[in-house]
């Protein structure tokens, strides 16, 4: 392997953004038929170095060579003519038309010069798609296949413009657990033809398992780069964060008090209007994260919902520390003590137009001392944002920053601020660590097991397994709106992933 | 708790100090276009406009001139030594410009400032209800329910004092316009109907009854007179006092100052209030809005009800000021509400905005009319045509903000040199 050339080599590459340099002197290879990692948290400088190489932005200095050749790259569409594919985190489809013409779409092939050759574009998919065992459907249109399958067009549109290095930014992010794994299939059987990847991400366990070298960036710099073999979660975590990471969330024993939130036979239906939540029986005591787990679509987002006051249930009973809230609106909830950290921290969690301000005050506008007799109190939300800014350490902005132009994980300290300021006696934290790299799960972790020993009732809903074996005190199972299993904390995640597909469901019904 | 977890954030290190994020950048493309493009915005209608102009056989810079003069913004060009009265005194200050409505200019002045009066106000009803994501195309109905209600009190209780008169008719006006405003708001919150069907078809209910009410033997119709399809006049007492210019002449009406309150009203009322906080929450993103806790149905009706209003408030205030009465070709031809629109999306639903973009069109419209533009320069019959299509251009242009960003943006890749990419990166 060591000796396999590379194909492309980026010499002391530096980028200087006003204030900050982006990118100091880094240097980094790739060989033919390998898959380099590029780790790093957000912010790091990993985007902008690829950014680089994509032909997006250009180089203050350094060299680019391409099989031992510099070269300069001007563009995308230079990039591309080199051979070199990026499948970006968004992806940029057209949900209306087919895989195909997704595919083909700016390299129709053609008929007598002028006609779309749908056939020989239907083909040249189909030999792509099983050369390199990325199964999906050439006619299918892009809005009725999964996002795994969307990744796998995007990934067939480089290879259809000849890419030889595919650049993927965190390909993972938007995958289930299943979806990565055959994700990862994908990249072997490339690697096996030849193709050269660079895998951005700043999840451990996968870097580990898909790469043949690791690169750590922090804060622009290159910090090592270094062969699988002998590379640990933890020194990665060192090296990526620049300092001892817990990545075993440290905690004590449960000391579980009263029951708080109360869940009886609990039915609540989607938007179609189909049972989501099928009777769902739970309760959570104060002093205790219990973990909700579940492959996605069983049900969790229907179930918070409910909780929360944010969809009606169809029936059943919630009660949280005797209050019956199986009718409450989000307001009444909210007031009841309820406290929600949201899975999707743009859709709800935040108003990305507002500012951190606005934003932290979302829940208690209305409330003495931010206003008084429906008369905000500007300079108040200012002062409570400073304050609430320093002590969960965003970064990136201060009160009156827009909260869409901060990292995620800022964002979602924004949104862990807010909450936990409100003192919740019920914290419901749904998947609260997406999207965010291990520094920033880390804190949350921590902020989640300093609300259980606070005395509060934690109901963490997650799709990740670790996650939930880590925190949890109790684990419940989720499959497909019942619940089918309830395990102490030391279950194995095999057991747990048995269950959350179904394995054990004769026992709970 | 977290001292210990992670270093201080210091400038140079902390990369979101400079990372020019997607979000960041357009941030500040939104904002530099806050300024920026509506200015582009009126400055390409305005040249296209003068193209047209030009294919018609007529000197546009001359027109434009014209046009100008005809709003009478010239008079601010002539200073020298006058005098004004002091309200509520006989004593006289001296002042920069000549008052006198004798001059054309000065009175075409005042005729630009009474159009401008009511712009304001249904601008400001379009752009109250975009801030809760909701777009007003029924400002002409809630103007219209406003300007009949308003045509309806003023008329009544001729023996009620002024003041007291002229505050019923205003206050029962705007309730009517919010209540017009407000069903929409009802249907959309509790049926999900789309605002900009109800409102439309409110629009027609708004005209076919002003139409009934006013016409021959209808139940509003003239007294004195049977034969013309107009409404009894309102009584002196109700008249808004005239505050510059010979009130036989159509003089500017004390109602300009209400307009003013009211933009005043609008930017305090979304950034001072709970109220306001809201309703920018949930237009912005109703979803995060409903998980904080806020009512969005409800704020529906009353983004609706407060647009209305204003609207309504536009009604009252022509009427009260120097319509007196209202006649089925008034209800008919009347379009103050639909220009609110594009007063509202070149003034970007701010206060100032909208002031301003009502300056503009008021004085256009003021400009462009029989009364004010010299014929020899140009046809009035063009002229309206004219005023109509820079209208109509601006919304255009307003409807392709994006693509005006995109455009700028595109210009500045294009020019950029190889290896020399760092201008276009200054997030600025």
């Amino acid at each position: 392997m060591d000796d396999a050339p590379a194909v492309l080599e980026l010499r002391g590459i530096t980028k200087q953004f006003p204030g900050v340099l982006a990118n100091d002197h880094i240097d980094f290879d790739l060989r033919r038929g390998e898959v380099h990692a590029l780790l790093g948290e957000n912010g790091a400088g990993k985007s902008t170095l690829m950014s680089i190489l994509y032909g997006l932005y250009t180089a203050d200095s350094g060299q680019i060579l391409m099989d031992g050749k510099p070269v300069t790259i001007a563009s995308p569409k230079h990039a591309i003519e080199l051979g070199i594919g990026m499948v970006h985190q968004h992806f940029m489809l057209i949900p209306v038309m087919t895989v195909t013409e997704n595919i083909v779409l700016g390299q129709e092939p053609t008929r007598d010069g002028v006609l779309l050759d749908y056939d020989a574009a239907a083909k040249r998919v189909r030999d792509l798609s099983e050369s390199f065992g990325l199964a999906v459907n050439p006619s299918a249109r892009i809005q009725e296949i999964t996002v795994g399958q969307q990744q796998r067009v995007e990934i067939l549109k480089a290879l259809y413009r000849g890419a030889e290095i595919l650049i993927l930014d965190e390909p993972t992010a938007v995958l289930t657990p299943q979806e990565a794994g055959e994700l990862f299939e994908i990249i072997n059987s490339l690697k096996e033809q030849g193709k050269s990847i660079v895998f951005i991400s700043h999840k451990l366990n996968e870097v580990l398992e898909i790469a043949d070298r690791i690169s750590v960036l922090r804060r622009g710099k290159l910090i090592e780069t270094i062969p699988r073999e002998g590379a640990t979660e933890a020194g990665l975590a060192r090296s990526m964060v620049g300092r001892e990471v817990l990545l075993r969330v440290e905690k004590k024993p449960a000391q579980p008090g009263d029951r708080l939130l109360q869940v009886e036979d609990l039915v609540v239906r989607d938007d179609r209007g189909l049972e989501a939540v099928r009777g769902v029986t739970f309760e959570v005591r104060t002093g205790e994260i219990v973990g909700l787990a579940g492959v996605d679509g069983n049900g969790q987002s229907e179930l918070i919902d409910a909780l929360t006051g944010l969809r009606r249930p169809a029936s059943g009973r919630i009660v949280i520390a005797g209050h019956d809230l199986s009718h409450a609106t989000a307001r009444e909830a909210l007031d009841a003590g309820m406290g929600h950290i949201p899975e999707d921290r743009h859709r709800r969690g935040l108003v990305l137009d507002f500012n951190l301000a606005e934003n932290l005050v979302l829940h208690d506008y209305g409330r003495e001392p931010f206003s008084y007799l429906g008369w905000v109190n500007p300079r108040r939300w200012l002062r409570w944002a400073r304050g609430l800014l320093s002590e969960f350490d965003v970064r990136g902005g201060g009160p009156t920053t827009r909260g869409g132009s901060l990292s995620g994980g800022n964002q979602q300290k924004v949104v862990i601020a807010r909450e936990v300021s409100r003192d919740p006696s019920v914290l419901i934290a749904a998947q609260p660590t997406r999207g965010l790299d291990v520094g920033a799960i880390e804190f949350v972790h921590r902020r989640l097991v300093e609300q259980r020993d606070a005395g509060k009732a934690v109901l963490l809903v997650s799709l990740e397994l670790e996650e939930i074996v880590s925190l949890s005190d109790r684990i419940l199972v989720l499959y497909e709106g019942r619940i089918v299993a309830e395990f102490p904390p030391d279950v194995s995640e095999e057991e747990l992933g048995f269950a959350m597909v179904g394995g054990r469901r004769s026992e709970a019904a | 708790m977290t001292e210990a977890a992670t270093p201080p954030p210091s400038l140079e290190s902390d990369p979101e100090s400079y990372a020019p994020s997607v979000a960041k950048r357009l941030a500040f493309y939104q904002r530099a276009g806050g300024i920026v493009t509506p200015f582009l915005t009126a400055v390409f209608a305005f040249l296209m406009g003068g193209i047209v102009v030009a294919a018609t056989g007529h000197n546009p810079v001359n027109v434009y001139k014209a046009v100008f003069e005809g709003a009478g913004l010239n008079w601010f060009f002539h200073f020298g030594n006058y005098h004004i009265d002091l309200p509520f005194t006989n004593h006289q200050v001296w002042f920069w410009w000549n008052t006198s409505t004798n001059t054309t200019a000065a009175y075409n002045l005042t005729q630009t400032l009474l159009t401008t009066t009511p712009l304001i106000l249904t601008g400001l009803a379009v752009a109250f209800a975009f801030r809760c994501g909701l777009f007003n195309i029924g400002g002409q109905g809630q103007y219209l329910m406003g300007a009949i209600v308003g045509v309806y009190v003023g008329s009544r209780f001729v023996d009620m004092a002024h003041i007291p008169h002229v505050l019923l008719a205003i206050a029962l006006a705007s309730l009517a316009g919010a209540a017009w405003g407000a069903i929409a708001g009802f249907l959309k919150a509790a049926v999900g109907a789309h605002e900009v069907i109800t409102t439309i078809m409110l629009n027609w209910i708004a005209y076919w009854a002003g139409s009934y009410l006013f016409y021959r033997n209808g139940p509003l119709q003239n007294h004195q007179d049977v034969s013309i399809p107009i409404s009894d006049d309102i009584a002196k007492g109700a008249h808004l006092s005239p505050i510059w210019g010979n009130p036989a002449l159509q003089a500017l009406h004390s109602g300009i100052f209400i307009a003013i309150g009211a933009l005043i009203a609008f930017y305090i009322i979304l950034n001072r209030t709970t109220l306001g906080y809201e309703v920018r929450a949930v237009g912005y993103n109703p979803e995060a809005a409903r998980y904080g806790g806020i009512s969005v149905g409800r704020n529906f009706v009353i983004a609706m009800g407060i647009s209305g209003l204003f609207a309504g408030l536009a009604g009252a205030i022509d009427i009260l000021g120097w319509q007196f009465r209202l006649g089925v070709l008034d209800v008919q031809v009347s379009n103050v509400g639909f220009i609110g629109i594009a007063v509202a999306l070149l003034g970007r639903n701010t206060a100032v905005g909208v002031g301003l973009a009502a300056l503009l069109f008021g004085a256009l419209l003021t400009g462009t009319s029989t009364r004010s533009l010299d014929p020899n320069i140009f046809p009035p019959q063009l002229a309206g045509n004219l005023a109509l299509m820079i209208q109509a251009l601006v919304l255009l242009f307003v409807g392709a903000d994006l693509l005006i960003i995109y455009i700028w943006q595109a210009r500045k890749k294009v020019r950029l040199p190889r290896g020399g990419a760092k201008a276009a990166e200054e997030p600025a």
